[in-house]
């Protein structure tokens, strides 16, 4: 009999990442999901902006003057659409992927080629495709609005996987360790409630305290709301560099701890 | 490495920190033959077929499927593996259909290839007229049988089938087993780990009996059943007021085996002439009669019941 000793320093292939296009199965496994429910989940995107458009748009905004002399829409229009793509994003790998892996969805799918680290990624991808479809929501209501004012506002919606893959792989990070459905609700409360407030999208973070806006940079949203604003605008300076290097290295992190920990979840 | 078996496990071990689950098994299953893992919950069943299917790291020793190491090639594993596991996990909000088609798409099958795999399996276990519905809407015994139709759908090698039969009507398990036996003639091999003798009894070829994470017998049901509890059995379930009778009679029979802590006491002969029980009647009321079987044998090994846990 040939000996079927495997050497030790093979045993560590089980850390190293491991995926394959079997992720892209995992994304459209979710999109077969989503396009038999997609009616109720669409009229999202477009309710929530308009909303705002009317009560902060026209209403508030009425009582508003900003320094640079823009409109109050064209100043909170860019934000939201960067806090919607956080909360969708965030919600799709948070709750969305918690009740998948709750419903033993992931043990079927790694019981296939496909492994923990395709899984992760797929839903990584996933959630960053409907934050994209909700940019691409908001983009459409508030460009009826007038909120834009140059044409580089056009690359919002291609720029949207910048937050759809942060988001989605800072979410997968917490649904991998979370005990519960509820715990999700501190991550919520947390970690994502305060950058919607915090990181610049109603108010402009130079108008707050100075230690609100040393908060305020080492929140995710803050940068995308940058680049966001700065290309509804039309003016991108050399400080939105910083912001998509700042966005990059996030979303690298993020990404290499999600797969990860979802290992140490599903691989027992 | 004998050609003819396709999985082979050699002191194969699985801890999780001070618990060990899986204790130095070694074990070889043959190609196409139908092999069975008994043992009560906790046994070691479930963790060994977890390492087998590559979702769960060998802690120590070796384990080879069709050629290959779980450690160095899990996906080309998987990819010859149909996996029903025992906690339903088809998707709730796909249709019959769409769910096989979700399940196929991992292993990367040409498509028309695929739909015809799904007609092929949905008559197979008669689901052709459900193909449509949510499953949602499918009750207990059809999610069962889809379950295992999702696991033919990549043509597997080798189908692991934990508990396959659980919670099903006998019409429906008995479906599944026709199925399975069809299967096998066909030369699938067979991996079933099960509590339930039944079950086990009808489908395996080969099993081992697993307890505390060590194989405690192997052989064919038939081997097992007259190695360790002969050809009869004989129950006695006396009231408080026999029981010291019952136990005084049999204190003075040879080539005995008497086995139940419980309210029910088995009685295995040992001997050559089997275990008259005539005389049992005189002193309990309610004696019987019956072949052993497979929980006969795992009573005798371990001493208790499969059915404790």
């Amino acid at each position: 009999m040939t000996t079927l000793a495997v050497p030790r320093t093979v045993r560590a292939a089980w850390r190293r990442p491991d995926v394959s296009f079997l992720s892209v199965r995992v994304w459209q496994r979710n999109r077969d999901v989503f396009m038999n429910i997609w009616k109720s989940e669409a009229i999202w995107p477009l309710v929530e902006p308009l909303l705002m458009v009317v009560v902060l748009g026209f209403g508030l905004g009425d009582f508003i003057e900003l320094d640079s002399a823009e409109s109050y829409i064209e100043f909170f229009g860019p934000g939201i659409i960067a806090g919607y793509a956080m909360w969708i994003a965030s919600a799709e790998a948070c709750w969305g992927a918690f009740f998948r892996m709750d419903q033993k969805t992931f043990d079927a799918i790694i019981s296939t080629p496909a492994s923990v680290d395709d899984v992760a990624t797929g839903e990584v991808m996933w959630a960053s495709t409907r934050s994209m479809l909700s940019v691409l929501g908001n983009f459409v209501v508030l460009l009826a609005f007038g909120a834009f004012t140059s044409v580089t506002a056009l690359l919002i919606l291609p720029l949207a996987i910048l937050p759809g893959l942060m988001f989605g792989a800072i979410g997968m990070c917490y649904t991998a360790v979370a005990r519960s459905v509820s715990s999700l609700n501190y991550f919520f409360a947390v970690y994502i409630t305060p950058q919607f407030w915090l990181a610049g999208v109603f108010v402009p973070t130079d108008a707050m305290p100075g230690w609100v806006q040393v908060i305020a940079w080492f929140m995710p949203l803050y940068h995308v709301v940058n680049i966001y604003r700065s290309l509804a605008g039309g003016d991108l300076t050399w400080t939105n560099g910083v912001d998509i290097l700042w966005i990059l290295v996030v979303t690298l992190g993020a990404y290499a701890l999600a797969l990860s920990l979802m290992r140490r979840r599903l691989v027992k | 490495m004998d050609p003819q078996d396709i999985i082979i496990a050699r002191s194969l071990t699985k801890r999780y920190g001070a618990l060990t689950a899986v204790d130095g098994i070694s074990f070889s299953v043959r190609r196409g033959e139908c092999f069975g893992f008994l043992g009560p919950n906790g046994a070691g069943k479930t963790t060994t077929i977890r390492m087998i299917t590559c979702v769960s790291p060998v802690t120590d020793g070796s384990l080879a499927v069709d050629g290959m190491h779980v450690q160095l090639d899990p996906r080309a594993i998987k990819t010859i593996l149909g996996v029903v596991p025992q906690d339903d996990n088809l998707d709730p909000e796909l249709t019959v259909r769409q769910n096989l088609r979700a399940y196929a798409r991992y292993f990367d099958l040409p498509r028309q290839a695929v739909e015809a795999r799904i007609d092929e399996v949905l008559d197979l276990f008669q689901l052709a007229e459900k193909q449509k519905d949510r499953i949602e809407s499918l009750s207990g015994g059809l999610k069962r049988r889809l379950t295992v139709a999702r696991g033919l759908m990549n043509s597997p090698k080798i189908l692991v089938l934990d508990e396959p039969t659980t919670g099903l009507d006998p019409q429906a398990r008995h479906l599944v087993w026709q199925t399975l036996r069809k299967l096998r003639a066909r030369g699938v091999t067979m991996l079933l780990p099960t509590h339930y003798m039944e079950e086990a009894a009808n489908l395996c070829d080969r099993l081992v009996v697993l307890d505390g994470g060590r194989i405690i017998a192997e052989g064919t049901p038939h081997e097992l059943i007259g190695r360790y509890a002969g050809q009869d059995v004989v129950e006695v379930q006396p009231t408080l007021e026999e029981k010291a009778a019952v136990l005084a009679y049999l204190e003075g029979q040879k080539g005995l085996t008497v086995e139940g802590g419980g309210d029910i006491i088995y009685i295995y002969s040992t001997g050559e002439n089997g275990f008259n029980a005539a005389g049992l009647r005189n002193v309990a009321q309610r004696v019987s009669y019956r072949s052993a079987n497979l929980e006969d044998v795992f009573l005798k090994l371990t001493g208790r019941g499969l059915a404790a846990e």
